[in-house]
């Protein structure tokens, strides 16, 4: 096998971003520099481009096992390698969940299977995410699961939340919030403000995550754990994280495209397109949650990839899932709201939620002797959401112009991704 | 536009078609003036005036006939207007007036109408143009002029109440 | 208009078009035979997914003085019950040959959602907490016939703010045509903020009862559990209750409306219900009239307004 040199691209590195061509041979990167020497490789045209290690998600749905007709892990991991990604983070809530040993090799078989990405399983901290007691850690530890959840839920007993940080202290996972208090969401369809008002619908307001990442901010001093909240919603959380951060806690934080796209006032449409939980929330929050993104104190971008059906979502806004997709359209919804740099951008996309999720080989920067797990944008092509890899369409960026796309992504030398192609 | 009528031709034919209605009817005692929403209104006034000069005061009504066109799928309403009909028409003798007998669409359509308000004894009609081109059994009992025209001509009927100026043209349709 | 779905779609010429219209069939309605060929061959469906029956009967009675059919889908006894999603349904009810749809649902924006799917004019009989626009136009209507204008008037909308979307239409209404709407309720009954809504709020009905020419009650929703958002009913009435004698205070000419059905005894005492000076039987009454309008609107009038 030939090598691959991506020629003449800004190449991300320890010493930051710099033009040059990367060799990738057996055993990973074997060069990096200007000019490099082009015989015995397939030359690949990065110019324009930004060449970066590869991508993570930390935060999607993949739906497999149980609800397959939403999406599956070959159609999950077709929608990731074509967003760039080249590794993503299972979430739990399937049906089974993700609570014991055999389940979380599943599903990482079945990422090794497809082959597109790392599908790396999240578990579940309680049972059933039943909330009662302790889900199997210890075998799920030892499956390979890194990043601890009951997402879709939060984790409501503070005494268990403490028991599942104290035990995975010694073990060194994480667990991972999605904050939001029942009591106060109630039956809450969007955020509990102007829209919520004139729509007459019961509101979520942005206590109800506050609550529960203040909480979980105590219980994690408590503990001496690691803590890392889903995507972040509100000003007040931002705030919160940031104090955290302060106080020297082991705490990481991440935020959704759509949250970084979208305020409540979307949902005057009542178009079941921007119904997701934590809900849109006012502009005031997202402004918090761009400059959050952009100066370090949300650590990184998690999708939140949800997809549904569309005859799921082909209902009035109430009786509608929540959720949205996102892996195909992140790229370019953060370079286009936030606008950061390159090395920000891997910064938020590929180091911070593998560092968070513990992922073996990543969370570097690119060098020789790395592997050759690599994600290449252009952060300048304009381009139009159609078609989706993703087995469902309930993205609120359908028919939008995005600027900023991954071009090629390899996952270990082999391309997944090429020119804008699932290398399928 | 040719001008075929004007103020005082007009003034004429309406003092005319008043003592046509007095003679056939020996007299206004049973009359009710009905116009026809829009140009007919203004004409059924000028026409009462005309009687009240000549014998004696007729009450006038309109009627806004959009209810009862035929033709609602090719020529939506704007704005459905007022219908009002002062007194009773049971067993009274209505004259219906319109500006421009044409294909008798309007008429029709004004004959519904009216037979919802109740049941005149009698039920004339008056214009102030006879254009033909009838596509129902229906003709006028009273005609200002007689005006043979072509389907392509358009015939304008002015009147100072509605339009500022008084006056019958014919053109040719755009 | 394609649609009537939501009061704030329409403009001031919008809604002044359709009571001037209205006015119209009110005096149809007085006639002889009170019906119009109008919109003869014409098949109006009405779909209530939530149980009323008085908004539909005024509906179907505004259909047939307009010459329409009627269909009437009784979601109780359908396949809605063997799983059939709204989608289908109403694409059934369509495809049956409505050639237009009024429905009531439960779920804010369903008849918006419908209007989406359907490619035959939908009216919104009420969707959830959000929007009944022909109740706001019904009520619209009533006080510009007994007031000749709702210019510089000033309404007070009582109670049930939060869930009520009577009063989300009707003040968008009332203060479309130029009328000033105070909101009186206690805070347990006001939605979380009325900050964008061009409204005052109050938390009493003594304090604005002499400046209003027009007392609006809601009904005090019994069946929601009412006992959760304020202490009793007695409570509510002493505090909101139109009561004889707060009627009394009310400046001369001053009216006093509610959309049905009354609580008797809770938000308006029998005295002022049954005062001959009371709207609420004449609010039925021009309900019938504004359908027409609608209805006539949709199918009969301009495509495109």
């Amino acid at each position: 096998m030939s090598d691959i040199l991506l020629a003449a691209g800004i190449v991300m590195t320890s010493a930051g971003a710099m033009p040059a061509d990367l060799r990738l041979g057996e055993g990973g990167i074997i060069a990096v520099g200007p000019d490099l020497d082009r015989v015995g490789a397939e030359v690949v045209d990065c110019s324009g481009c930004w060449v970066g290690p590869g991508l993570v998600d930390p935060h999607v749905h993949l739906r497999e096992p149980g609800q397959e007709w939403k999406e599956d892990i070959e159609s999950g991991s077709r929608a990731a390698a074509a967003g760039g990604f080249t590794a993503v983070v299972a979430m739990p809530n399937t049906d089974p969940p993700i609570d014991s040993g055999h389940l979380a090799r599943f599903v990482a078989d079945r990422g090794r299977l497809v082959g597109l990405v790392d599908v790396f399983p999240a578990g579940c901290v309680t049972a059933g995410r039943a909330g009662q007691r302790l889900a199997h850690l210890d075998e799920l530890w030892a499956a390979g699961v890194r990043v601890f959840t009951d997402d879709g839920d939060s984790v409501a007993d503070a005494g268990l939340l403490r028991r599942a940080m104290e035990y995975l202290v010694d073990l060194g996972g994480v667990v991972s919030q999605h904050a939001e208090d029942r009591g106060l969401a109630g039956a809450g369809q969007l955020h509990e403000g102007e829209v919520s008002a004139r729509l007459g619908l019961a509101g979520i307001p942005g206590a109800a995550e506050e609550v529960v990442v203040a909480r979980d901010l105590a219980v994690t001093r408590l503990t001496g754990g690691r803590y890392h909240v889903q995507h972040v919603s509100t000003a007040g959380t931002v705030a919160l994280v940031g104090a955290a951060k302060e106080a020297g806690l082991a705490v990481t934080a991440e935020v959704a495209p759509h949250h970084l796209a979208f305020d409540h006032r979307a949902v005057l449409s009542t178009d079941p397109a921007f119904k997701m939980y934590p809900p849109l929330r006012r502009p005031e929050d997202v402004e918090a949650l761009r400059q959050a993104l952009a100066d370090g104190t949300i650590d990184m971008v998690g999708t939140d990839h949800a997809p549904h059906a569309a005859h799921e979502k082909d209902v009035p806004f109430e009786d509608a899932p929540r959720g949205v997709i996102g892996l195909e359209t992140a790229v370019g919804v953060v370079l286009e709201t936030v606008g950061l740099g390159s090395v920000d951008l891997f910064t938020r996309m590929a180091l911070a939620p593998a560092r968070m999720a513990g992922l073996a080989d990543r969370g570097r920067w690119l060098a020789v002797g790395e592997p050759a797990t690599i994600t290449v944008i252009d952060p300048a092509v304009s381009w139009v959401a159609e078609r989706f890899h993703s087995r469902s369409a309930n993205s609120p960026w359908r028919g939008r112009a995005l600027r900023g796309r991954a071009r090629h992504a390899l996952l270990r030398g082999r391309f997944t991704l090429r020119d804008g192609e699932v290398q399928w | 536009m040719k001008a075929l009528l004007d103020a005082a031709d007009m003034a004429r034919a309406v003092r005319r078609i008043a003592h046509e209605i007095l003679e056939r009817n020996r007299g206004a005692g049973d009359l009710v003036l009905v116009g026809i929403h829009t140009r007919g209104i203004p004409l059924a006034r000028r026409l009462a005036a005309a009687l009240a000069e000549a014998e004696a005061p007729v009450p006038v009504g309109e009627l806004d006939i959009a209810l009862y066109r035929d033709d609602l799928d090719r020529r939506p309403v704007t704005r459905v207007g007022a219908t009002r009909v002062p007194v009773p028409i049971d067993d009274r003798v209505v004259v219906l007036v319109d500006d421009v007998l044409y294909t008798g669409r309007s008429v029709r359509a004004a004959l519904d109408c009216l037979a919802d308000l109740g049941r005149p004894r009698r039920v004339e009609l008056a214009v102030l143009v006879d254009r033909g081109h009838r596509e129902l059994p229906i003709r006028a009992d009273y005609v200002g002029k007689n005006l043979p025209t072509s389907t392509l001509e358009r015939v304008s009927v002015r009147l100072a109440e509605v339009d500022g100026e008084d006056g019958v043209w014919v053109g040719v349709e755009q | 208009m394609r649609h009537l779905l939501d009061i704030a779609d329409l403009g001031r010429a919008d809604l002044e078009g359709l009571l001037d219209d209205a006015d119209g069939f009110v005096e149809v309605l007085a006639r002889p035979i009170p019906k119009v060929p109008a919109l003869r061959g014409k098949t109006v469906t009405t779909a209530f997914f939530e149980a009323s029956t008085r908004t539909r009967l005024s509906f179907e009675r505004a259909a047939k003085a307009l010459s329409a059919d009627t269909m009437t889908f009784a979601p109780g006894t359908s396949s809605l019950s063997k799983g059939e999603s709204l989608k289908d349904t109403v694409l059934t009810l369509q495809a049956m040959g409505s050639d237009l749809l009024v429905m009531r649902h439960q779920a804010v924006g369903a008849a918006r959602r419908a209007a989406e799917w359907l490619s035959i004019p939908v009216v919104n009989g009420g969707d959830g907490a959000h929007q009944h626009p022909t109740q706001a136009l019904l009520d619209a209507l009533t006080v510009r016939r007994r007031f000749g204008s709702l210019e510089g008037l000033e309404i007070a909308i009582v109670g049930d703010i939060r869930y009520s979307r009577v009063a989300r239409s009707d003040l968008l209404a009332f203060s479309s045509l130029g009328a000033h709407v105070t909101l009186v309720a206690p805070r347990t009954l006001l939605p979380v903020t009325t900050e964008d809504w061009p409204v005052t709020v109050s938390p009493s009905l003594d304090e604005v009862l002499p400046t209003v020419d027009v007392v609006y009650l809601l009904r005090v929703q019994t069946e929601r559990g009412g006992a959760s958002v304020f202490p009793s009913l007695a409570e509510y009435t002493s505090r909101f209750g139109m009561t004889r004698e707060r009627r009394a205070r009310l400046k001369p000419g001053a009216v006093v409306m509610h959309p049905g059905p009354m609580n008797r005894g809770v938000e308006i005492a029998d005295e002022v219900a049954d005062d001959p000076d009371s709207l609420v039987l004449e609010q039925v009454s021009l309900g019938v009239a504004v359908r027409m309008a609608v209805l006539f609107r949709l199918l009969g009038g301009e495509a495109d307004v």
